[in-house]
């Protein structure tokens, strides 16, 4: 595919193989680029972060969602005090919004109060808890109904998939390798190696192995002779609403949570549209992303409850996201069964939190599994910045057009992305239409591609070489056009 | 920074952006159209049919030909056009606007302008917009999009075509894809009725043999990576009959549920919308509510026909020129839309000088009648032997009509 992402199948030899370039495995592969490693991350899809990291909430967590005996709740509190770091270095879309929990009855404030110790024993800075004036103060959208509450001033909001592409660039300025497509389908230890075996044929060996394949989690291990066991899907859906709206909450509003599920959330995310959602669904089938019409009104149904302006007029897309259920807890340990291969599996909600403390936890298992690892001398832990026309002033913008006149030719009007930012995307890997979409917001906002979705076809002919036959989606079989006239 | 000075500037070069751009330089007054596109004709272009022309050439035309016969005008009246320019934010420094246009050729343009004309069209509405559930395959796309990618860029989207959605580029993109050697397996509309214009139906439908599904909601599109079908169901006495769902196989979806006017720069200006039209309210004079800012064509309200949208746009220019000069709208009538009306635009009249006003009904219905009131007073009853809501309406109103209007007089306009 791109030319950023390695299409070698002579099979190399490598200290560590990351299966699964999600955010986990993201996150893992750049905490190894700072050590002396030959370390490649695998996907199967046609790029980085289309699994569960793709379709997701969004939220970096306020650390009270969960008690303190549970792993994830300490790699939530200690992950989330990792984002400023990663920004400043990295550059992704986050902010600091904070969270409010908002209780609508009485009896409510009951779980609110356990929220709170709970947060308070996890350590959680600045956590507070609110009476129905503090609230609408904190939240003026909120529904006047509303009783009291939660506030997590620390909590905030990301772009989930500019954070893993962002790591995994970072990852490949020092040193990783990246492969997509290629799905891991069975393997055989070789002396002191793993031999891994993709679906197409191709092969590669590792002494270590991080399963960090999400939803897939259970079939790698199998494919490894690991331990057995069963990852099961569980859906939620979602709305966007366009920027314009006027329910956009100045914070992330939380629903009181309830025994299985945090509840359905209104996020106002970082680029200024607002998200809505998700529902909480198990399906049998990992990869159904099928939105549902009863639970879309659903959540419409709970969003108002919590802020009132939200209107389905505002609406401009609707999607699904998968998350891998395994048990209450994340399963993050070296395998008792085979050797050199480490499980990173059920790792649902706050698992984007938690994502850098699991590359920083990941790692020191892998230490403590032997891996030598010696700091390599050379390591750049800054992305270069990457302007975008959305953020910056018409005098900054007449300077960057001065330098690269494709600044000025602006393809996906809706988002203001220019058609050199949509190269960069293109140079970076992305080569899909919902790659660019993701990487540089193209075909994101309120007409969802009907005006830029030609001429993005045209610059990734351009770009790449591709005949239109093989201008995809989101990778084979999402071919988007059937025929030349 | 290129710094540009003109009387007026006009926002988009589509059918409506040339003909407010032509008044405006017959008045002898300097005129600039930014385009985003690198031609002038706008959507235009893309619109290969015929059908064209009729009321502003007095023949038929197609799409690319109504632009060229605009374009030659356009050229000959003087007035400047800026290509692959999009113009990213206007500052209202109350006599002058500042317009940022931003070009690939040119850098950032700032113009400097006393009047900006608003004719930036529309934009399709989107499967997000009508809330299609299911799931997100390869193979949606807006009929506008469909249209570009067949006439313009040379591709086919899919070969076993639904159309979800009777609006008029949905109908000519049925006839089109079946030209282009696809399968068009139906068009499904919620309403009893269709949404495009009936010569549409019989051209585009009936003589393809395509299926109409009036009064069927479509509950689903489904497809791993490629869509594989489309789930109707019936609507039978105002409910939907789940249980009657069924599926047409396909590959390709086209959407063709409606346009909205395009005012994301207008709001940002400060612009009021009618929540009827998503387009400004204009005075009588086509101006909105930010003095020096007039509206003309889709951006003010969605037409049916091009000729319409060079017509409102060249009393736009021409006002337009005339408020430069001095011009102001003088005493005005407010217009309201009466029984079975949804909108009328401009939505203020003149009793001095002759209005037209065009305007769309919420009703389908045979031998109606088109009322006029002053106050409670009929000025103007007019038979219609048929009107449905794809089918836009006009009314002109004469300084004799509305003689004996009162300072707080207002014209409804009803559909009975």
């Amino acid at each position: 595919m791109g030319s950023k992402y390695t299409a070698d199948n002579a099979g190399g030899v490598y200290d560590v193989a990351i299966i699964g370039a999600g955010v986990c495995g993201a996150n893992i592969a750049r905490r190894l680029s700072q050590y002396e490693l030959k370390v490649i991350l695998l996907d199967k899809e046609a790029d980085v972060s289309f699994g569960t990291s793709k379709a997701n909430s969004g939220i970096v967590h306020g650390g009270f969602h969960h008690a303190s005996k549970y792993l994830k709740a300490r790699l939530e509190v200690q992950g989330a005090l990792m984002f400023d770091r990663l920004h400043r270095e990295l550059g992704f879309p986050f902010r600091r919004c904070g969270i409010v929990v908002a209780a609508l009855h009485e009896d409510e404030m009951r779980v609110v109060d356990q929220l709170y110790r709970q947060g308070v024993e996890n350590g959680v800075i600045g956590i507070e808890m609110c009476s129905r004036e503090r609230m609408l103060e904190l939240e003026p959208k909120l529904n006047p109904d509303t009783v009291g509450g939660l506030y997590a001033p620390a909590g905030g909001i990301v772009e989930p998939y500019r954070f893993v592409f962002s790591l995994v660039e970072s990852a490949q300025r020092n040193g990783v390798e990246v492969r997509v497509s290629f799905k891991a389908d069975s393997a055989r230890r070789e002396g002191d190696l793993w031999r891994i075996r993709a679906e197409d044929g191709s092969q590669l060996s590792a002494r270590y192995v991080v399963n960090a394949a999400g939803l897939f989690a259970d079939e790698v291990s199998r494919a490894f002779g690991a331990e057995e066991y069963t990852i099961r899907a569980r859906k939620g859906e979602y709305y966007l609403l366009d920027r314009m709206t006027r329910a956009r909450p100045d914070r992330v509003v939380f629903p009181v949570p309830t025994s299985v599920s945090k509840g359905m959330l209104v996020v106002p995310t970082v680029e200024g549209t607002v998200l809505i959602g998700p529902t909480a669904e198990m399906t049998d089938d990992k990869t159904d992303t099928a939105t549902t019409r009863e639970h879309l009104e659903m959540i419409l149904g709970n969003a108002r409850a919590m802020i009132p302006a939200v209107s389905e007029n505002d609406v401009i897309t609707s999607f699904a996201g998968q998350r891998p259920v395994l048990d209450e807890d994340f399963y993050i340990e070296p395998s008792k069964k085979v050797p050199a291969f480490i499980h990173v599996a059920g790792i649902q909600s706050p698992g984007l939190t938690a994502s850098p403390a699991i590359g920083e936890y990941v790692k020191d298992l892998l230490k403590g599994e032997g891996l030598r690892l010696l700091e390599k001398p050379g390591y750049d832990p800054i992305l270069p910045d990457r302007p975008r026309m959305f953020d910056i002033d018409h005098y900054r913008a007449d300077a960057l057009v001065s330098e690269d006149p494709s600044y000025g030719n602006i393809v996906c009007r809706c988002e203001k992305v220019s058609e050199a930012e949509i190269v960069a995307a293109i140079r970076a890997g992305h080569t899909t239409l919902d790659g660019i979409k993701y990487f540089t917001r193209a075909q994101m906002g309120r007409c969802q591609g009907g005006f830029c979705t030609y001429k993005i076809l045209k610059i990734l002919m351009r770009e790449t070489g591709m005949g239109w036959d093989r201008i995809t989606k989101r990778g084979g079989g999402s071919e988007l056009l059937s025929g030349r006239l | 920074m290129r710094e540009l000075t003109y009387d007026a500037a006009v926002i988009g070069g589509g059918a409506a952006g040339m003909a407010a751009a032509l008044e405006i330089r017959a008045a002898g007054l300097s005129c600039v159209v930014l385009e985003r596109e690198e031609h002038l004709g706008g959507i235009l272009l893309q619109c290969v049919h015929n059908g064209f022309g009729l009321i502003e050439f007095d023949e038929e035309l197609s799409g690319p030909e109504f632009a060229e016969r605009m374009e030659e005008r356009f050229r000959a009246s003087g007035a400047e056009a800026y290509l692959g320019v999009t113009v990213m934010d206007v500052e209202d420094q109350g006599e002058r606007k500042i317009l940022f246009g931003y070009s690939a050729e040119h850098g950032i343009l700032r113009v400097s302008v006393r009047a900006v004309v608003l004719a930036m069209g529309c934009r399709e509405r989107n499967r997000g917009n009508i809330r299609i559930p299911g799931a997100r395959p390869a193979g949606v796309y807006t009929a506008g999009l469909a249209q570009r990618l067949v006439n313009m860029e040379g591709y086919l989207p899919g070969k076993d075509v639904v159309i979800i959605g009777s609006g008029d580029i949905g109908l000519i993109m049925a006839r089109r894809m079946s030209w282009a050697g696809a399968r068009v397996h139906g068009v499904v509309e919620i309403l009893p009725y269709p949404s495009g214009l009936t010569r549409n139906i019989v051209q585009c439908l009936h003589d393809f043999g395509i299926p109409l599904y009036l009064s069927h909601l479509t509950t689903g599109i489904f497809g791993e990576n490629r869509v594989e079908s489309v789930e109707i169901a019936p609507i039978e006495d105002g409910a939907v009959r789940f249980e009657k769902a069924f599926r047409i196989p396909c590959d390709t979806v086209l959407l063709s549920v409606g346009l909205v006017p395009e005012n994301e720069l207008s709001k940002k200006m400060g612009v009021e919308l009618n929540p009827m039209t998503n387009g400004p309210w204009t005075d009588s004079m086509m101006m909105t509510n930010v003095p020096g800012v007039f509206a003309a064509g889709n951006v003010l309200h969605v037409h049916d026909l091009v000729d319409y949208v060079a017509e409102e746009a060249r009393r736009a220019g021409a006002a337009c020129a005339r408020w430069i000069r001095g011009g102001r709208p003088g005493r005005e009538l407010r217009v309201k839309a009466g029984p079975n009306v949804r909108y009328a635009a401009p939505c203020r009249v003149s009793p001095e000088s002759p209005n037209k006003l065009y305007l769309r009904t919420l009703i389908a219905k045979n031998d109606a009648v088109l009322e006029v009131r002053l106050d409670n007073r009929v000025i103007q009853s007019r038979k219609k032997p048929h009107v449905q809501p794809s089918e836009m309406i006009s009314v002109t109103l004469e300084p004799k009509d509305l003689a004996g209007a009162g300072p707080d007089s207002a014209v409804e306009i009803a559909i009975l």
